[in-house]
């Protein structure tokens, strides 16, 4: 792998794209728009393919306005079509940003004979030909395209930074916006509009393709890692910078070691964007995957000990089983077992309650330890002043009382179990009369 | 018009005096989506300083009017005034409460940031929110009983504290009329009672406020006035006035199927 003054360019366009696009895309994200993103994306095809037909270059401010206008006409166009043509608003995109993008193909296919540019460049960008359209700012030699984006870095940070609450507002609640007197409708369009110049900005880098990654899925992974906005819209663009530079040496580093040559560095940079996605999608802290099965596993293992240690206990307070055992199959066959279905749960809490020294066996028997009739009788407890609740305070029918309670039981944390025990001081018993132990 | 002759007009209630123009005025709104009315011909005059309750079937337009009154749908015809002034005029003395389902719960905010949106007119645009702004929304999540919660992200809120919330935004707008959209849908008896107090509280400082409610069995409870909807007011006045059968009937009652009817044709020919 050799690394260049070129490549040094190709990853500060991919930075400065990437970043752009994802400053906005966050808000698109939030707003439940991110198709927006990718109807603008399309619709400004014509806008581009029109400019480059009529002044022959790529890169000028008529360029620019124009595409921008038709993007924010297609999001006018989609809101009128989805209102008037009685469509969905996926329908209505579908309808309005298909059409455009095709007149801009055609567009192009006719430009394509007169000015240098290739269709496949407009689909999937060519950040590997930035550094080669050169301008001159300021003395410096620097390429047009960098100099572009570093511009609508700047007017997107700018906007973000100026309008953060009126955004924030704007995007959560249009209806109080509106009344507070910020115009939400305006503030959609504003958007729309950002969004529109940004993705012209970003075009020569990602394509029209894409640059739908680059809007999206920054905001995407960062709203699965964040609570709050600022966060969010940082981490959405960190996300996108790391993922210009590793897309970039992927790109250029990893075919060579199967033997092909580099490959695009827009492709492989919107593949690193879908591999962050997948990180954040498993591993994110709480929402991810990986925690959530954790929880609902520890939940499962919880429930079903503390059903097995109130099986126990039960056990122990019957006067025709003296030493409070239980064989494998009495724990499925005793009334009110809730393993009454062949499963694996009760294998899983025997063997876990062994483990934890709660539970001894003794000739296929398991019975309680010394520590284990502390913690069942707790369990019971927490059962029994459950059904005192419901029969005293609830109404709740005798024969109804064992399942409304069993529901509550395992939810019990500290703070309630304080409450219901401070309700109750002094109460012995249950409704049927069987005591309350502890 | 058929609905007309089953209508208690308002018109026959004690006008406001000139002095004291009423909390809010409606002559003659219609709201219509595409050619299909949703509301039609709502007049409307009622005093300040009380709890208005605004009933009706689901479909009723109930949502609707707040959002007419409020210029958050457009009209198709119809004059709204608060307080005597046009309501574009008087915007700030104007609070909204959203339905709760209007929102996206998972936005990444805290409950302190949400209740700080009822101040951004007063922080004015382009300006951050302040030390000062977060103390004034602190307060707020105080008075519905949620300031220990103040920087939980909202998602992690239940139904109740969430509505809490929404509700503590309003109040830190200090407006002086509010409309709230079924503020009670989804919440635990204790919320609603809290919510009750704090719409007393605001009654007593003179403040007015409109509730789209469900629950016909606490009107008498909680509102003194009352304003029957289905697609036209069907009754609107003081609760021990119009909170009668026969309203109940007009406005939830068989007896609109004409108008329904009549409805349903308009919908068809502009088809």
């Amino acid at each position: 792998m050799i690394w260049t003054a070129l490549d040094n360019w190709i990853v500060l366009a991919g930075a400065l794209a990437g970043a752009s696009c994802a400053l906005v895309g966050a808000f698109l994200v939030l707003r439940k728009m991110s198709m927006m993103g990718d109807a603008i994306s399309h619709a400004v095809l014509p806008g581009i393919a029109l400019a480059f037909i009529l002044t022959g270059s790529r890169a000028n401010a008529v360029m620019f306005i124009g595409a921008a206008a038709v993007g924010v006409v297609s999001a006018v166009l989609v809101e009128a079509v989805r209102r008037y043509g009685k469509l969905e608003h996926g329908a209505s995109m579908g309808v309005v940003f298909t059409v455009l993008f095709a007149v801009g193909l055609i567009l192009i296919e006719r430009a394509a004979r007169h000015v240098d540019i290739y269709p496949e460049h407009v689909l999937y960008g060519a950040v590997e030909l930035v550094p080669l359209h050169l301008v001159s700012i300021a003395g410096l030699e620097i390429p047009r395209g960098v100099a572009v984006l570093a511009v609508m870095l700047i007017i997107n940070l700018a906007v973000v930074t100026v309008l953060f609450k009126e955004l924030r507002l704007a995007t959560f609640d249009p209806g109080l916006a509106t009344t507070l007197g910020i115009n939400a409708t305006a503030m959609h369009y504003l958007l729309m509009t950002l969004t529109a110049l940004t993705t012209v900005a970003a075009f020569e880098v990602v394509g029209s393709i894409l640059v739908i990654a680059m809007l999206i899925v920054p905001g995407a992974t960062a709203h699965l890692l964040t609570r709050r906005l600022l966060p969010f819209l940082a981490v959405s663009v960190a996300i996108a910078l790391l993922a210009a530079v590793l897309g970039h040496l992927a790109a250029i580093g990893i075919p060579p070691w199967f033997g092909f040559e580099d490959t695009s560095t827009s492709g492989a940079m919107a593949t690193v964007l879908g591999l962050f996605f997948l990180i954040a999608f498993l591993a994110a802290p709480e929402e991810g995957v990986i925690a959530r099965g954790w929880n609902l596993a520890g939940l499962r293992l919880s429930i079903v000990t503390q059903d097995a240690l109130g099986l126990l206990a039960r056990a122990a307070e019957d006067p025709a089983n003296p030493d409070g055992s239980l064989s494998a199959s009495d724990f499925r066959s005793v009334s009110l077992s809730p393993f009454r279905s062949a499963g694996a749960g009760l294998v899983v809490a025997l063997a876990l309650l062994r483990a934890r020294g709660l539970v001894a066996v003794d000739k296929r028997r398991f019975r309680l330890t010394q520590r284990g009739q502390t913690a069942a009788r707790e369990v019971l407890r927490v059962h029994r002043l459950w059904e005192r609740f419901f029969y005293d305070e609830g109404g709740v029918e005798l024969g109804e009382l064992h399942s409304a309670a069993d529901l509550l039981e395992h939810y019990t944390d500290s703070d309630l179990r304080k409450a219901l025990s401070d309700r109750f001081t002094g109460q012995r018993t249950d409704p049927r009369g069987k005591r309350i132990p502890g | 018009m058929e609905g007309q002759t089953t209508s208690v007009n308002n018109r026959d209630l004690e006008p406001a005096t000139p002095s004291a123009p009423p909390a809010l005025h409606v002559r003659d709104l219609t709201v219509a989506y595409h050619r299909k009315p949703v509301l039609w011909d709502v007049d409307l005059d009622v005093p300040r300083s009380l709890v208005a309750g605004i009933v009706g079937p689901n479909g009723a337009g109930k949502s609707t009017l707040i959002k007419a009154v409020l210029d958050l749908v457009p009209h198709a015809s119809g004059v709204v005034e608060i307080f005597g002034k046009p309501y574009r005029r008087q915007r700030r003395m104007v609070g909204y409460v959203p339905q709760r389902e209007s929102v996206d719960w998972d936005y990444p905010i805290t409950a302190l940031e949400l209740v700080a949106m009822g101040l951004y007119r007063k922080i004015g645009w382009c300006r951050p929110v302040s030390a000062r702004h977060r103390r004034r929304a602190l307060e707020g999540l105080e008075e519905v009983g949620m300031a220990d919660l103040a920087q939980r992200q909202i998602s992690r809120l239940s139904g109740g504290q969430q509505q809490r919330i929404f509700l503590a935004r309003a109040l830190v707008q200090d407006a002086d009329i509010y409309f709230m959209d079924e503020p009670f849908a989804g919440v635990d008896a204790s919320t609603e009672k809290a919510i009750i107090a704090i719409l007393q509280r605001l009654r007593e400082q003179g403040r007015t406020v409109f509730v789209v409610h469900h629950d016909l069995e606490t009107v008498h409870e909680y509102f003194d006035y009352l304003i029957m909807l289905n697609m036209r007011v069907v009754a609107a006045g003081p609760v021990a006035e119009v909170f009668t059968p026969q309203n109940l009937k007009w406005t939830y009652g068989g007896r609109l199927t004409l108008l329904d009817r009549a409805v349903d044709a308009i919908g068809q020919g502009s088809r």
